[in-house]
């Protein structure tokens, strides 16, 4: 099994030099769909377009790009702002570094097409603050952008004025959600604000802002440069444009794969993933990051889509799929999983902080074979107490594993405590507890 | 109290607001280098909102000092127009700043669950035995400090370490610590493999 398919986003990016700006005009768009828009295309029409391509965000929720923009308050006499979201944090993600390493121009020119789109002359690409190595490499380019006079002021002797700027984090997940970006980008810590108002109406320095992931501006200059329709016919309806998948895990081959969402989630881990390492068998599948459900060995063969992965009772999230193989014990997943969200929670919403430490505690103590019966529902108790209960999605998306495992592996669950210990452990796995530090 | 009757409430791990004072550290203030950095940070962002060149600054602070003292926070706050207060609240929240001095090398190992199938556990048990000291500690040289970090993004390359927040060694498997200790003490972050896709251009090399 393989995929055939022309790669539009990465196309270039195992060749040298494919993060050069000489590269990116020879060989690829070279900030022709910047021109076409800023020349030939008022900003309504911009927006327009993007609608109508069908492009959806990549960056977690699936929101659509072009209405996104819409809602952004255009009359405001105060700055619009783009905030690129290059956090990339939520595990089994690493699309966008890829992005950003070996195709930068292609989000710069994203960005530039999104600022002239929504009326901002700024964008502040928001990249994790452990991509300095990618960091380095963006900001080079920005400058090569500026000295091409693709960026900076009157672009295409236009009076577009345009500036793009990388703003360094410094490690916290919460900083991906888009309001606690914004909080991050004011010089605070990265927690979340009440919504309304959106970041549409009152983002940034409290200024209409539109957030947007480095893969969702990628596709922009795509729609731009071949036409909404070009782009709406690539997969499925209503899920349309090339896609990054990112597979890791217990895989033979694990990467970055791009592919229309009509590609099958088996596919993608059988084929573009080369399968399962060792000639072991598939146990369970995390389709979209550690924050959406579990999927069975016999859920996959549908297409890797928003729509058919929530039909199937997940989400497709960040596209970041982990598959795991029979040696994986499932309670210990959930605990290495709630050891990320509880160290995470960014602590403002008080049952996502106590809750998923709780969770936590209790994961950790029936693997280690000294839980209760009673603790199986007892984690469920907890968990319906943090779903829907906190001001981001982080408390759903903390309880995404532990609900879901509970779902498909109870047993293993029950084999735990009444074995009183870990019924499926695995060589990989540390001897020790392994001491997490705080 | 606790807001779970069966659960305890656990002020001492407090996650993210876990308020630990840092060292207070002699009088700080930039070289005119960093100076000028920090100077060209803060012009990104409008003329009222110096804030925003917290983190730059933080940064700085770090590369200059090593850590950032609680001597080097009201020098920041100066800078950003803030509070002391202010700045400590950031500090104490992202994981990146180190509030006391630390090993000539901080290695930090993805924990998190791609790397943790491919090993990271039996990585960090590996580096804390040879080091002989517990994750979050320093060994007995000054030239480790061990600790543990979430998903890195990069969860193809697994296992993955980040040392001193911009350099990395992908694929670093249990059996191959050794050897990347004894690399890293001699030829120091030469050594490290960093982590760029294949047709990455060699200035591109962070390490
Ligand atoms: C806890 C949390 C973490 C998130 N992390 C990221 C992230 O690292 N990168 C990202 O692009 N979006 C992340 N998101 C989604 C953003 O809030 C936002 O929906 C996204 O950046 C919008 O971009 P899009 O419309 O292009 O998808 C996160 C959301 C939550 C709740
Ligand atoms: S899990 Fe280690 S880099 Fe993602």
């Amino acid at each position: 099994m393989s995929v055939s398919f022309q790669p539009l986003l990465t196309r270039f990016v195992r060749e040298p030099g494919s993060a050069t700006l000489d590269f990116y005009r020879a060989r690829d768009l070279g900030y022709e769909a910047l021109r076409k828009a800023v020349t030939t295309l008022q900003p309504g029409e911009v927006i327009e377009q993007v609608k109508a391509s069908g492009l959806r965000g990549r960056g977690g929720a699936g929101f659509p790009t072009g209405m996104k923009w819409q809602f952004v308050l255009k009359d405001s006499p105060k700055p619009k702002y783009i905030c690129c979201n290059a956090d990339e944090s939520e595990p089994g993600t690493f699309k966008d570094h890829l992005l950003m390493e070996r195709n930068p121009h292609l989000v710069i020119e994203g960005c530039a097409i999104a600022c002239y789109a929504i009326g901002a002359k700024v964008a502040y690409i928001y990249i994790r603050g452990e991509f300095y190595h990618v960091q380095r490499i963006l900001e080079r380019e920005i400058e090569a952008a500026y000295r091409a006079g693709f960026l900076g002021t009157n672009i295409f002797g236009t009076g577009f004025d345009c500036d793009v700027y990388v703003h360094r984090g410094a490690g916290a997940y919460e900083a991906g959600e888009e309001t606690a970006l914004i909080e991050s980008l004011e010089g605070k810590r990265a927690q979340p604000r009440i919504k309304p108002p959106f970041p549409a109406v009152s983002g940034l320095y409290n200024c209409p802002t539109a957030v947007n992931n480095v893969e969702t501006l990628c596709n922009v200059p795509l729609v731009i440069a071949h036409g909404p329709e070009w782009y709406a016919a690539i997969g499925p309806e209503k899920n349309s444009g090339p896609k990054l998948y990112c597979v890791s895990g217990h895989v033979n081959t694990p990467g970055v794969f791009e592919a229309p969402m009509s590609v099958t989630l088996k596919e993608l881990i059988f084929g573009c993933a080369g399968g399962m390492r060792d000639g072991r068998t598939l146990k369970a599948v995390i389709p979209g990051g550690s924050s959406t459900p579990v999927l069975l060995p016999d859920q996959i063969d549908i297409p890797a889509s928003f729509d058919a992965i929530a039909k199937a009772g997940s989400m497709l999230g960040s596209a970041a799929i982990i598959a795991l193989d029979d040696t994986t014990c499932m309670v210990w997943m959930a605990k290495n999983l709630l050891a990320f969200y509880r160290h995470e929670s960014c602590g403002k919403c008080t049952p996502c902080r106590e809750g998923a430490d709780w969770l936590y505690k209790l994961l950790a103590r029936i693997e280690a074979g000294e839980g209760r019966m009673a603790d199986i529902d007892l984690l469920l108790d907890v968990s319906r107490n943090i779903g829907g209960k906190t001001l981001c999605p982080f408390g759903d998306a903390a309880i995404a594993p532990v609900v879901s495992t509970i779902r498909h592996f109870r047993g293993e669950y029950e084999a735990h405590v009444r074995e009183g210990r870990c019924t499926v452990p695995a060589g990989w796995r540390g001897r020790g507890t392994a001491v997490m530090a705080h | 109290m606790s807001f779970h009757p069966q659960m305890d409430y656990a002020p001492a791990r407090f996650h993210r607001s876990a308020r630990r004072l840092a060292d207070q550290g002699e009088p700080f203030a930039f070289t005119p280098e960093r100076q000028a950095a920090f100077d060209r940070s803060v012009a990104r962002y409008p003329a009222d909102r110096r804030r925003s060149a917290i983190l730059a600054a933080l940064y700085l602070v770090q590369e200059q000092q090593g850590y950032v003292s609680r001597q080097a926070m009201r020098f920041v706050a100066t800078q950003v127009a803030c509070t002391p207060a202010e700045v400590e609240d950031v500090v104490t929240y992202y994981v990146m700043y180190y509030r006391r001095p630390v090993g000539t090398y901080v290695l930090a190992v993805c924990r998190t669950l791609s790397c943790a199938l491919n090993g990271a556990e039996r990585v960090t048990e590996a580096l804390a035995e040879a080091l002989g000291v517990e994750p979050g500690g320093t060994d007995a040289t000054g030239t480790f400090t061990l600790t543990e970090f979430e998903c890195l993004g990069a969860c193809d390359r697994a296992p993955v370490v980040m040392v001193n927040n911009e350099h990395w060694q992908e694929r670093l498997t249990p059996d191959r610590v050794p050897r990347f200790l004894e690399d890293l003490r001699a030829r120091g972050l030469a050594a490290l493999g960093g982590c760029l896709h294949a047709g990455a251009e060699p200035g591109d090399r962070a390490s």
